[in-house]
């Protein structure tokens, strides 16, 4: 599809608009509608479209699906490892009040650590998972139509 | 009344767009047409006031959901549904008398909107009162999610992470075009008599009818 | 009469498709249908969860200025995860699905089972 100049301009126009959106919701989740799903699937959509566009081989210069699976799993790791670092204060697991002086901040905090875990972890396995479906069966050719 | 007459159509269409998925054979058109069934339903989430529920199910419903569809269809190669060869009759059965029961339940529901109703009762008034003072965020359904049921949201990552790992042990390798080696019990000329002996006690009629046949 | 309608329309039609994704997962062949069946069925779930939630001339959930009637937050927090949940069951299922293409050549449900009955 990428001999299609509309396609191509769309697509570079596009794509750092839909990442800025991602990460205004991935950040304003506090304040109005948003949180670290959206953000994610919102992030892996724009990552999506370029590949659709300019074809899959394109895409996994620009993230090695090692990578991906790296970055996976340090989401996850994000989230619990917030977990054990109030454990590690002296509190419950998750419990913010104890990550900073003012309770209030310490929530604060918290609940921006675990929604930036989140939001990499599923944006990440959504890749992934369209990785996989797009590049079975096609172990040498360079387009995915 | 502007928000009812909204919501009346939008709850017409599902139920349209639900019929023609059943209805039609071509498997593009269902999928399309489960991306329209979804972004309806996004649009229902706005007009019964959950705005985070409508993002991500316009997000996963509408993006995710089909264009995975979409892979699978072009990895599969089938694009027309076999013509069923005999009438559905007793799923319809089942269907029908499912459905009847549930609704004959619904007579005990409270009234749609009923700000007075047991669901609204017990924990919501706490939580509206006591979240910004608590968490700080004016956005209750994050702070229920991140602050006060953060456990359940781990276990709905490791979820996440899990469907990811599971997709590529699956269908995580390029190569698909030797045949897969599967497993299809032999049970041509060693197992038959020894399974022939085992059970002859219990299948004695039916071995004795598949010997003369 | 009518109020009772007008009151409980939304359980109706929520019903109503409940019943088309079950009808469709019990008696349709192919795979993909069964998969979306079941996707409409877990649609119309979140649906009614939803609808039991509402307030009428309320807002929702976000706290601000000059409005006391929220919309009941816990409906929408268990929804939110059993979205994210029901498409990672869908991921998987259709990884399935292709892998039982590779391996049967098919993805009709008779047809397979006619290919694991003629040992």
């Amino acid at each position: 599809m990428k001999h299609n100049l509309i396609l191509r301009f769309i697509v570079k126009y596009l794509f750092p608009v839909i990442a800025l959106f991602a990460l205004y919701v991935q950040f304003h989740g506090d304040y109005g509608p948003g949180g670290g799903f959206q953000a994610g699937i919102i992030l892996s959509v724009a990552f999506i479209f370029y590949s659709l566009v300019f074809g899959l081989k394109t895409t996994e210069q620009v993230l090695p699906p090692g990578v991906l699976r790296i970055v996976m799993c340090t989401g996850v790791l994000i989230y619990a490892g917030t977990g054990v670092t109030t454990m590690l204060m002296g509190g419950n697991f998750l419990d913010y009040n104890l990550l900073s002086q003012n309770p209030i901040e310490g929530q604060h905090l918290g609940i921006l650590m675990i929604e930036l875990g989140v939001g990499i972890t599923v944006s990440s396995v959504m890749l992934i998972i369209f990785f996989a479906f797009a590049g079975r069966g096609r172990p040498e050719e360079a387009d995915h139509d | 009344m502007i928000d009812t007459l909204i919501d009346v159509t939008l709850l017409a269409f599902l139920a349209i767009t639900a019929i023609a998925i059943i209805k039609m054979r071509n498997l593009f058109v269902v999928i399309m047409l489960f991306g329209i069934f979804s972004l309806h339903s996004a649009g229902l989430f706005v007009v019964m006031d959950a705005a985070d529920v409508a993002f991500t199910e316009a997000a996963v419903g509408a993006g995710i959901s089909t264009v995975l569809m979409l892979a699978t269809l072009a990895l599969t190669k089938n694009h027309k549904e076999k013509i069923p060869t005999h009438h559905a009759r007793i799923p319809l059965l089942v269907v029908l008398i499912t459905g009847a029961a549930l609704v004959y339940g619904t007579y005990d529901i409270p009234d749609f909107g009923d700000p007075h109703s047991p669901a609204q009762q017990h924990v919501k008034p706490r939580y509206i009162e006591r979240s910004v003072e608590e968490t700080g965020t004016p956005n209750i359904v994050t702070a229920v999610l991140a602050s006060y049921r953060g456990y359940d949201t781990l276990g709905e990552l490791t979820v996440i992470f899990t469907a990811g790992i599971g997709v590529l042990l699956l269908i995580g390798g390029r190569i698909a075009d030797r045949p897969l080696p599967t497993f299809r019990p032999n049970f041509s000329s060693k197992l038959r008599p020894i399974l022939k002996d085992k059970f002859r006690h219990k299948f004695r009629t039916k071995l004795r009818r598949k010997d003369k046949e | 009469m009518i109020d009772i309608i007008i009151s409980h329309y939304n359980y109706w039609v929520v019903i109503m498709l409940m019943m088309a994704g079950f009808y469709t997962v019990i008696s349709r062949g192919n795979l993909i249908k069964k998969i979306t069946g079941i996707n409409i069925f877990q649609t119309s779930v979140f649906l009614m969860y939803i609808s039991i939630g509402y307030v009428s001339e309320g807002t929702p959930p976000i706290i601000a200025e000059g409005f006391t009637k929220y919309s009941n937050p816990l409906p929408h927090v268990m929804i939110l995860t059993a979205i994210v949940v029901g498409v990672s069951t869908t991921a998987l299922g259709l990884a399935l699905v292709v892998r039982i293409k590779e391996a049967y050549g098919t993805i009709e449900e008779d047809e397979i089972h006619d290919q694991d009955m003629s040992l």
